[in-house]
């Protein structure tokens, strides 16, 4: 058995079918218990009162865009190389996730931001460069719908990706090592004491699973559809050769 | 129940409120192309076997 047996539309229809109930089931049950126990069962902050709140949605969210580019990049690679139209579908049904969980990263941002440090938004390198990401994202998206022909769109959207990547990896890592400008540091680190503390370490690492599961299971469902959608067009394009 | 969220109130409901819109924004979407994909897909196949015979 090899991974690239999924590569075959019916094969991909037939797992996705089979884990999407439980991936979506076990994604509600995460978000649920991590959401319930973060926001209703965590002390206030010493220094940011109830704010420490948003850190079970905004670091989750960011953290799951920037996996969702690299979920895409990997399939967009594998388009280039192999040529499997599934892994393609499955790159394009990843953005629209990857943008939403951007702009939730994006908002809540903005919402933590506004009093703490007394503004909405600031061009600090870190938010600048997150900001660029969901314009990548939004380009990415529109590029998809403006090559008419699906496997110029794919070859296209593949290169975008790529490029794109390079914000993906400035994102994850720019708080390590972009120090000016005024976004914290890194919430969660291999290092223990760079860590939040563990009243909220734990709520918010179950948090994160649950938008990872999300994500997965959003991404299952999506790309079943844009099979079912390939395959209704490769039908209908039959019809009118007949 | 609802813990006090002192001053910061707006800030911590305004975040998880958009973000409960923007998810159920996207999942409804989701649903709504879904079943568009599946209707059509459906139609598709039905009129091949009439068309088979």
């Amino acid at each position: 058995m090899s991974i690239w047996e999924y590569a075959n539309p019916k094969k991909f229809m037939a797992l996705s079918g089979r884990v999407l109930p439980w991936v979506a089931g076990l994604a509600a049950l995460t978000l649920a218990a991590g959401l319930v126990w973060g926001f209703f069962l965590t002390p206030d902050d010493y220094k940011q009162g109830s704010t420490v709140k948003i850190i079970y949605i905004h670091v989750p969210a960011a953290s799951a865009a920037i996996n969702a580019w690299a979920v895409m990049l990997i399939a967009s690679l594998v388009w280039i190389v192999r040529r499997h139209h599934v892994s393609a579908l499955v790159a394009k049904a990843a953005a629209p996730v990857g943008l939403t969980f951007t702009l939730i990263a994006l908002v809540t941002g903005a919402f933590w931001g506004q009093p703490m440090w007394g503004t909405w938004w600031a061009w600090d390198p870190r938010l600048t460069n997150f900001l660029i990401f969901a314009l990548f994202y939004l380009g990415y998206i529109a590029l998809w719908e403006a090559v008419e022909n699906p496997d110029t769109a794919a070859d296209l959207t593949g290169v975008l990706c790529i490029v794109g990547s390079v914000f993906a990896l400035l994102s994850r890592y720019a708080v390590l090592f972009w120090n000016q400008g005024l976004h914290q540091g890194a919430s969660l680190s291999m290092d223990a004491q760079e860590n939040v503390s563990d009243v909220y370490w734990i709520p918010l690492v179950i948090c994160i699973a649950g938008f990872e599961l999300l994500f997965l299971a959003l991404v299952l469902v999506r790309a079943r559809t844009e099979i079912r959608t390939r395959r209704a067009q490769a039908l209908m394009a039959r019809e009118r050769l007949a | 129940m609802m813990p006090d969220l002192g001053k910061y109130a707006f800030a911590v409901l305004g975040s998880y409120g958009v973000t409960a819109l923007l998810l159920a924004g996207l999942l409804v979407l989701t649903l709504v192309q879904r079943a568009r994909a599946k209707r059509l897909l459906a139609e598709a196949e039905a009129r091949m076997e009439k068309a088979d015979g």
